[in-house]
């Protein structure tokens, strides 16, 4: 018995090395190219080439070690902790949960809360900033964005990659109407909700008779109209230029933030001037549009349109011969998602003060969609835990000087963002194939509650 | 048995593009009754059944429902009438749970009679109470017929459709099925409209049947009649299953 572990373990040793030389044979001829030659241009304006062998060994070094690692330990770890579970018969999903995963939406919500005050005391006023406005608003926009889209996506199973167009259509809505009109924020945020959902329903007609993929293509496609009339009228848009001096959110009209005005929210308070407190209003601005979309989307999905909306979702055809109307049933979430996203986009109008075409372009409908498919479709906490991890992940990013040291001073790990992001994401379906949380709260109860655990769903195998 | 007519249907041609898959069909339902349409593979059974449910549409005749013509609604006005119907392949929700996939059925009347009608579904068909909060996709063939025909009688139809029921089930499985379909009918008097291809099960069960051949109904008759019919028993029964 010991003589044939041994022996296993030697024969994973030379497949770990095997296999580890392998990948870096194909990191080298994939990353030869493009990482280790690099062009640009001289200061007589001419193009020229030096090499990166330094970078290039880094990253042929990081896929053998990581493909020698994965094989030689991780892999035989994960066995033999599956075969240990399956021989005590104790199946993964247990009921008893530990404090901490039981209140976890209490905590986070509570967390979330008190965020931008323990941000303030731990980093100082000016200091808080950065954590308040580039991770915490940041985030909230794209958890609103994803939960939004995931009423599209996630519940009625309609395929939109052109979701950041109705985003782009709250944010020129508050920008435009504000600009001409001198309307409020608080009475054009439900206006941009409107108007997005008016678009909403606008897509969802030519689209009712497609699913899937030709649905996909259709959206991709109302998503890069919408952004090349953005660009393209420019007597209204300004076109590329983009809208700028946006008025800024009032606290509820009472206090104002600029810092001319006369009813001032700092003066009023005597606060010293400092534009944080601003972010700290918005902040919590965005956190209660998060909220509400959350509470939106649970309640619906108990009510008959969103449990029609999920059996759309699973199979058209029996809906109909159910008697549910599949035309408004798909229109009401396209109208639904849309509104979230103009909500979404009018905050971020007047977050940044400043809208072009350029926010709006296809990458960010790519990213919702990736937070939401990533999160586990349908699953509110998956998919805000997806949205910390890749908006968050993404902000970090920016902050890793250190790396500099490493990779040289014309490092910019920003640049790096798209690749990391498509690794996260490789490495996420690989291990949760569906999703962070990959469990779905059933809607229908006879006596007790009991979650439906992922475990018994079919994915290819089991 | 001669209750007063439920469906009828007159005439009716029914096209795929330009290919006829039903060429002047004419069936009638009464109240109270099993009625079953045999016929061998592609003769166009299907195509009724989907006919009367209004997609595809047919191009002429008409189907009339409880004194109401139908044939131009759409297929969720249709159920609406309360027509219920058991598609060929089921068709259950997979990634719902069986709970959640009767509530679907039970959607018509907003659920204000779901808790009561599931009683009754589990009481016909234990299996699913004992896979409640199970997902439809992980239920074996058998279950998942249960409930399809479970989700279907949620809805409190005045007539039932089946498309298939036996399709891919072993033999002991029908039998159930076929034998709480009957009770159905025994006990709460639903008009039941069956399309089988396992005919001798499905004449056995029936009051009355048509014969189906080439998108025209050839032959109509008493399940009895059906059953001792030379030509019927050539075409659809001998080396058949018994």
């Amino acid at each position: 018995m010991a003589y044939t572990t041994e022996n296993n373990q030697s024969g994973v040793m030379t497949k770990a090395i095997k296999e580890g030389i392998f990948a870096g044979v194909i990191a080298l001829g994939m990353f030869l190219l493009f990482v280790g030659i690099e062009t640009y241009q001289d200061i007589n304006n001419q193009l020229v080439w030096r090499t990166r062998w330094g970078l290039l060994g880094v990253f042929v070094a990081v896929a053998a070690i990581g493909r020698f690692v994965t094989v030689g330990f991780i892999k035989p770890h994960l066995d033999s902790r599956k075969l240990a579970k399956a021989k005590t018969g104790v199946l993964e999903i247990s009921d008893e949960k530990g404090f901490f995963r039981t209140h976890f939406l209490k905590i986070a919500l509570i967390f979330l809360l008190c965020y931008p005050f323990l941000a303030m005391l731990i980093f100082g006023r000016q200091g808080s900033l950065k954590y308040v406005d580039n991770f915490g608003i940041q985030i909230l926009i794209y958890v609103m964005l994803a939960w939004g889209l995931n009423i599209v996506v996630g519940l009625a199973g309609l395929l939109d990659l052109g979701y950041v167009a109705f985003y782009a259509v709250g944010a020129y809505s508050y920008a435009l109407l504000s600009a001409h009109f001198g309307f409020s924020f608080w009475l054009l945020l439900p206006m941009a909700g409107i108007l997005a959902a008016l678009w909403g329903i606008i897509l969802g007609f030519p689209v009712l008779r497609l699913r899937g993929d030709y649905l996909a293509i259709v959206t991709l496609a109302f998503g890069e109209i919408i952004r090349l009339v953005l660009i393209n009228w420019t007597d209204v848009t300004r076109g590329t230029f983009g809208i700028s001096g946006i008025e800024k959110a009032t606290f509820f009209g009472i206090w104002s933030f600029d810092v001319g005005a006369a009813n001032n929210f700092n003066k009023a308070w005597g606060l010293p001037s400092s534009s944080v407190y601003y972010k700290m209003f918005l902040f919590y601005i965005i956190l209660a549009l998060c909220m509400l979309t959350a509470y939106v989307t649970i309640r619906l999905r108990r009510m008959p349109i969103g449990r029609a909306w999920e059996a759309l979702r699973e199979d058209e055809i029996a809906c109909r011969s159910l008697g549910i109307n599949t035309v408004t049933t798909k229109l009401t979430a396209f109208a639904t998602g849309a509104m979230f996203g103009g909500f979404a986009g009018s905050f971020f109008a007047a977050r940044q003060g400043f809208v072009s075409p350029e926010s709006f372009v296809f990458l960010e409908s790519a990213v919702i969609l990736a937070i939401v498919v990533l999160g586990g479709m349908g699953s509110l906490t998956g998919i805000a835990i997806a949205a910390v991890v890749m908006v968050g992940g993404t902000e970090l990013l920016r902050e890793m000087e250190f790396l500099k040291h490493v990779f040289g001073p014309d490092f910019t790990p920003e640049l790096y963002r798209m690749l990391l992001f498509g690794l996260a994401m490789v490495i996420v379906m690989l291990f949760k194939p569906r999703g962070f949380v990959g469990t779905r709260e059933p809607t229908a109860f006879l006596k007790e509650r009991k979650a439906v655990s992922g475990s018994f769903t079919k994915e290819g195998h089991g | 048995m001669a209750g007063e007519t439920l469906l009828k249907v007159q005439g009716v041609e029914t096209y795929y593009g330009n290919i006829r898959a039903l060429s002047g069909v004419d069936v009638e339902v009464h109240k109270g009754e099993i009625v079953s349409l045999i016929g061998a593979n592609g003769a166009g059974k299907s195509t009724l059944m989907m006919t009367i449910c209004g997609s595809p549409q047919a191009r002429t005749g008409q189907v009339i429902f409880d004194g109401e013509d139908i044939t131009k609604l759409p297929t969720h006005l249709i159920a609406r009438r309360r027509i219920a119907q058991s598609p060929e392949g089921r068709r259950i929700f997979p990634r719902m749970t069986v709970l959640e996939n009767l509530q679907m059925g039970a959607n018509l009347d907003n659920l204000k009679y779901f808790k009561e009608d599931v009683e009754k579904v589990f009481v016909m068909f234990p299996r699913l109470k004992e896979r409640q909060s199970q997902r439809g996709g992980t239920l074996s063939g058998g279950e998942q017929q249960m409930l399809s025909i479970g989700r279907a009688l949620m809805s409190r139809p005045k007539l039932l459709l089946l498309d298939e029921p036996s399709l891919g089930l072993a033999p002991l499985i029908v039998k159930g099925i076929f034998e709480a379909i009957k009770k159905l009918n025994k006990e709460e008097g639903l008009t039941v409209f069956l399309v089988e291809q396992n005919a001798f099960a499905a004449l056995k069960l029936s009051d009355r049947a048509y014969v189906m051949v080439n998108g025209r109904v050839t032959m109509s008759g008493s399940g009895k009649e059906l059953l001792a019919n030379p030509e019927v028993r050539a075409a659809y029964l001998e080396g058949g299953r018994h």
